[in-house]
């Protein structure tokens, strides 16, 4: 293992720069420039990782995104960044990796026994197996997916920040290759504002592995000149290490940044990550291809490698994947790596060609360079073990390539390079809404009309040549520029490159082994999942006859390649046993993302308390947290739920708050209540009709109930709406529905009765709102506010004074929600503490207590008034909760007409009713479901369920409000709530009204 | 993400706004002399085309107000946007 395969000389890795990095453990090193998988490669390092199913060993494929093995998990702790592609890891001193998957180790895998039973494990085998009996399955499930490494998510904290920025451009460049940068000039030239992104660390994309001059230029030396020229363009911005991730409606585009993966010590200031939010214009997509893999027995060994791959490690990297390396073939670009590496002076064995007479340039070249090139012949098996191949195994094939003639023998070697064509890469122009189309020439897809404003270009859209690249890359970014209605000028010149005769390829999906079908080792077709051959042409059988269906039987595609690799092979053949042409099933949807991106960088700053969601305090907040209350959230606000003294349990607390208030003085933080401004001369009218009651003969001074219905005859919302002056009325909402109502208000006004002259304005925020209630409350007004008569005939209940209460100008409303005389006082929102405090000091005499949402809660259910959203859940009329009264009959208002549909006609609706338990001191559980008679066998008929439950310190027994089909006439009667532990709890059925019947505390 | 033209405020982006459904559903003057039928029909029931549809937005992170568009439920593409009050395209364009 210690024998490296670093080559003496070439590639553009930093030899100077010497790095460590450790793997599963042990010591390594490599340059700077090193990619993890190149650097381990360097080190002879074969096998990288089990297989997901079989646990089989497997190496590096690829050199790219496309990568279905080397699958490894990053870093530790907070940093630990699971099931990246070690293809696109860029080495940095002290890297850490280790594979995600193999247990004990990689070389001895005890899960390798699936391979030995692999007969045992067809296609669908979790669905047949795991299925039976079904609580079994979360103990399956367990062992399954430890046994298929998946990587592990980090348990800590990330520290890391992460952003997100929104650009317009003219032209957004995907892939910064050669026809990318070639657009990207010409584009940035003609004076479009460009972004290109790349998601490599340096633009170049396929020059980065290449050896053939552009315009007498070394391919580096040429993007070089390119770059510096963008560089120094204002309006061009460079994205490297960058993917573009998502192409969604109206041109909307998301790129994934990744700023500091790449480096040792990262400067703390810097994101990690950024997310781009494209708005682009006109967008280029020069995204390149994919080379596509051969499926032959055992095709999955390490040691076999795409011959790109071979290629990029060997140019790019400095690394020699193989000391003897056979080539095995079906098209004419393999030759240009076997080309690479006779002339930096390397052994091929020999070139497998399944053409019978390839003709082109390149392969005369080879031959003449005394290559051997075994001409309509295939690699049948190979054989080797987690330290490489040994050997590839040969035979001649017949012209349609599915019969084998005869066995030609054995080839030494340590690596297989494949080249089975390419496909090109139509992920982001199949997201735009592209349909990619077959194309026999490539046999594969390449992208369709354009749908949205963008356009393929370069070896994306098909066209392999760099002459034609270049050319193609040039036009597109012209165009575009064009397009996005720039005028500068966007000519430039194509360089001159050496361009070659090529002869065409001929597709094979399947290379036959000359055995019966499922004999010889295993032919995958998507290496990360583990799918066969076998695999797909069972599915067919089994009737999965859609490449959808097939998909999620075979879980063909499903990794976290997406299938990059394998996904065009494994529909060819699904498309062959069908006795279909490869283009006619389709391809599966392209789905965002391309590749995987991180949660951080979804999340952005959008993490935490703070930023997830906003939190909404009242203008005392402070004042509760000092005093100790205990908080609930309503909504986004932050309530005072009790208020516990030293020692005090929770019910202990409320039950102190409820008497308090029933006996002298209670104070409750009332602000965020919704609080809408309605101000112009048709308000009473808008009123009119938005309630369910009249309001055109409310005086100045005075209050009103109102109820709120949607059309469809439903409770939505319900408050206190006041006259403060002619045409000023404020209107209150429930905390949780103030956004909703305006919302819906304002609708109606702008789209239904624009000519109604009324305007709407938010104000919750603007009052703090305080009530002070209990029979106390007139005692303490009138020593706090002298300007204004408290007595009851000249301030009667439900009505609004304007005067001066603790020196602060305030509106005080002379409204209860606790049946209790209360007074209800709005002050500017800064003056809400020094209100408070001054209440608090002068009540000190009369016990005031603070109390909570809890004790609000209760005093409220003790009077049987309804909590909207608690009590009602958008099923709910004003009939079924016994408040026909409040339903006008002279006049039409929003959701009366639903009121008398057959449906809300019915006699038998579920309607409010009160309970209380035969065991006074049981408190129902709220949502309980309430049955006639103890359930006898399940499911049991449900009558209604339990809406609002508290214990009444006052009345000193439990009391609930329900709703309960037919409720209202079965006063008397019992119900039995069943709960989820066993309990029956039987209660009775009242009115929903428990204390203070006759409404007369409020009324002093 | 749609870009969607608010009449009053140019191109903004779809999280700013808000749909509404259909646009033109006018609500019945006397609505107690309906039948459940009709109202039914006016409460309930919705076009649901494949292609050009006829939608209220309101700009609810942006001036807050209601417009009409006409959005194409298959491409996504707007074809218009119309202020409330103002008449059909197709009547004006004629």
């Amino acid at each position: 293992m210690s024998r490296s395969l670093r080559v003496a000389n070439g590639g553009s890795i930093r030899r100077t720069r010497l790095l460590s990095f450790s793997f599963n453990g042990t010591l390594y090193s490599g340059f700077e420039g090193d990619t993890l998988a190149s650097a381990l490669l360097a080190n002879n390092v074969r096998t990288v990782h089990r297989s997901f199913k079989y646990h089989r060993p497997r190496g590096v494929v690829g050199s790219g995104a496309e990568e279905p093995n080397s699958i490894v998990q990053v870093g530790s702790g907070s940093k630990a960044t699971p099931n990246l592609r070690a293809t696109q890891i860029e080495l940095y001193d002290g890297l850490t990796a280790r594979s995600v998957s193999g247990w004990p180790s990689l070389r001895v895998d005890l899960y390798a026994l699936n391979g030995l039973l692999g007969r045992l494990l067809p296609a669908g085998f979790y669905y047949k197996t795991f299925m039976r009996p079904r609580f079994l399955w979360s103990w399956y499930e367990h062992f399954i997916r430890k046994a298929a490494g998946l990587g592990q998510a980090p348990r800590e904290a990330d520290l890391d920040h992460y952003d997100k920025l929104n650009i317009h451009c003219d032209v957004l460049i995907v892939g910064g290759g050669p026809t990318g940068l070639m657009a990207a000039r010409a584009a940035g030239r003609a004076g479009a504002r460009v972004i290109m992104a790349d998601e490599q660390a340096e633009m170049g994309g396929s020059l980065l592995s290449s050896t053939a001059s552009i315009g007498g230029k070394k391919p580096g030396d040429w993007v070089e000149t390119v770059v510096s020229e963008l560089t120094r363009m204002p309006e061009v911005i460079l994205l490297p290490r960058s993917t573009v991730t998502g192409y969604y409606d109206h041109n909307f585009l998301v790129i994934n940044e990744r700023r500091t993966d790449h480096l040792e010590r990262p400067d703390p200031r810097l994101r990690r990550e950024r997310i781009w939010r494209v708005r682009a214009s006109q967008v280029v997509l020069a995204t390149g291809a994919i080379e596509r893999p051969l499926v032959f027995s055992n095709n999955d060994k390490p040691g076999v490698m795409l011959a790109s791959a071979v290629s990029t490690y060997l140019v790019r990297y400095g690394v020699l994947p193989g000391r003897k390396i056979v080539f095995f073939t079906n098209n004419d670009s393999a030759y240009q790596t076997v080309l690479q590496l006779v002339d930096a002076g390397m052994e091929v064995v020999a070139v497998v060609d399944v053409r019978s007479d390839p003709q082109g340039d390149l392969i005369q070249q080879v031959r003449s360079a005394g290559v051997p090139i075994f001409e309509g012949h295939v690699v049948v098996d190979v054989r080797g073990g987690t330290s490489g191949l040994r050997m590839v195994l040969i035979a001649r094939v017949n012209k349609t390539l599915d019969e084998i003639l005869s066995h030609k023998g054995e080839l030494r070697c340590d690596v297989l390079a494949v080249s089975g064509g390419w496909n090109p890469v139509v992920h982001l122009h199949a997201q735009s809404g592209g349909k990619p189309v077959f194309n026999e020439e490539c046999a594969s897809f390449l992208p369709g009309p354009s749908v949205q404003n963008e356009r393929s270009a370069g070896a994306g859209n098909g066209t392999f040549g760099l002459a034609d690249c270049l050319r193609e890359g040039a036009e597109a970014g012209r165009r575009a520029a064009q397009d996005a209605g720039l005028t500068g000028d966007g000519s430039v010149d194509i360089p001159k490159v050496e361009s070659h005769v090529e002869g065409s390829l001929h597709p094979i999906w399947v290379v036959p082994n000359g055995l019966a079908e499922g004999r010889g080792g295993k032919k995958f077709v998507d290496l990360q999942n583990d799918t066969t051959v076998a695999d797909i042409r069972l599915a067919a059988r089994e009737g999965y006859r859609s490449v959808e269906h097939l998909k999620r039987y075979t879980a063909l595609g499903f990794g976290t390649d997406q299938g990059k690799l394998g996904n065009i092979n494994g529909m060819a053949i699904l498309a062959d046993v069908l006795g279909q042409a490869p283009g006619k099933i389709g391809t599966t949807t392209f789905r965002p993302n391309y590749t995987p991106v991180t949660f951080g960088a979804i999340a952005g700053r959008e993490i935490g308390s703070t930023f997830f969601d906003p939190t909404r305090k009242t203008a005392v907040h402070q004042w509760h947290v000092e005093n100790g209350a205990e908080f609930e959230d309503v909504g986004q606000w932050k309530r005072p739920w009790y208020y516990p003294l030293p020692g005090e349990t929770m019910n202990e607390a409320v039950r102190r708050e409820c008497l308090a208030t029933r006996e002298s003085l209670g104070i409750l933080d009332a602000s965020t209540l919704g609080k809408i401004e309605i101000r112009g001369p048709d308000s009473a009218e808008f009123l009119n009709r938005i309630y369910t009651n009249s309001w055109l003969t409310l005086e100045i001074g005075r209050c009103r109930y109102g109820l709120m219905l949607g059309e469809d005859g439903m409770v939505m919302d319900d408050g206190v709406t006041s006259r403060i002056g002619e045409d000023h009325y404020l209107m209150t909402t429930t905390t949780g529905g103030a956004a909703h109502v305006l919302a819906w208000m304002e609708r109606w006004l702008q789209t239904e009765w624009p000519h109604l002259r009324v305007y709407l304005t938010s104000v919750t925020d603007h009052w703090f709102v305080t009530s002070v209630a209990g029979p106390n409350s007139r005692e303490i007004l009138t020593k706090l506010c002298t300007d204004i008569d408290f007595s009851a005939d000249a301030f009667p209940f439900m009505s609004v004074r304007a005067g001066t209460v603790a020196g602060i100008p305030a509106r005080v409303y002379r409204i209860s929600f606790s049946g209790e005389l209360a007074y209800e006082i709005n002050v500017s929102a800064n003056y809400g503490r020094s209100l408070w405090q001054a209440i608090m000091t002068a009540g000190q005499s009369l016990n005031i207590t603070p109390y909570g949402t809890e004790a609000m809660h209760v005093l409220r259910a003790e009077k049987g008034y309804i909590i909207v959203g608690q009590d009602t859940d958008g099923s709910v009329t004003p009939g079924d909760l016994g408040m026909d009264w409040i339903v006008s009959n002279g006049k039409d208002c929003i959701g009366k007409r639903s009121l008398s549909r057959q449906d809300t006609r019915r006699e038998n609706r579920k309607q409010l009713v009160g309970l209380t338990t035969v065991d006074p001191t049981l408190v129902l559980p709220e949502g309980a479901q309430l049955l006639n008679e103890p359930a006898k066998e399940f499911p049991a008929p449900m009558v209604g369920h339990v809406t609002s439950s508290y214990f009444s310190p006052s009345l000193r027994h439990s009391i609930a409000l329900a709703l309960v089909k037919g409720g209202r006439s079965r006063e008397g009667s019992m119900v039995y709530a069943q709960l989820i532990d066993g309990r029956v709890i039987p209660a009775t059925i009242g009115q929903p009204k428990f204390f203070d019947p006759e409404n007369q505390r409020q009324k002093v | 993400m749609l870009e969607i033209n608010c009449p009053w405020c140019g191109p903004r982006d779809q999280i700013e706004f808000s749909c509404g459904g259909e646009a033109h559903i006018v609500r019945p003057l006397e609505p107690e002399n309906l039948s459940d039928d009709d109202w039914a029909d006016y409460l309930f029931y919705r076009k649901n085309p494949e292609g050009r549809h006829h939608e209220q937005w309101c700009h609810t992170a942006g001036c807050r107000k209601w417009f009409n568009a006409i959005r194409n439920t298959v491409t996504y593409q707007f074809e218009t946007v119309y202020r409330i009050g103002e008449d059909l395209p197709e009547k004006t364009s004629r």
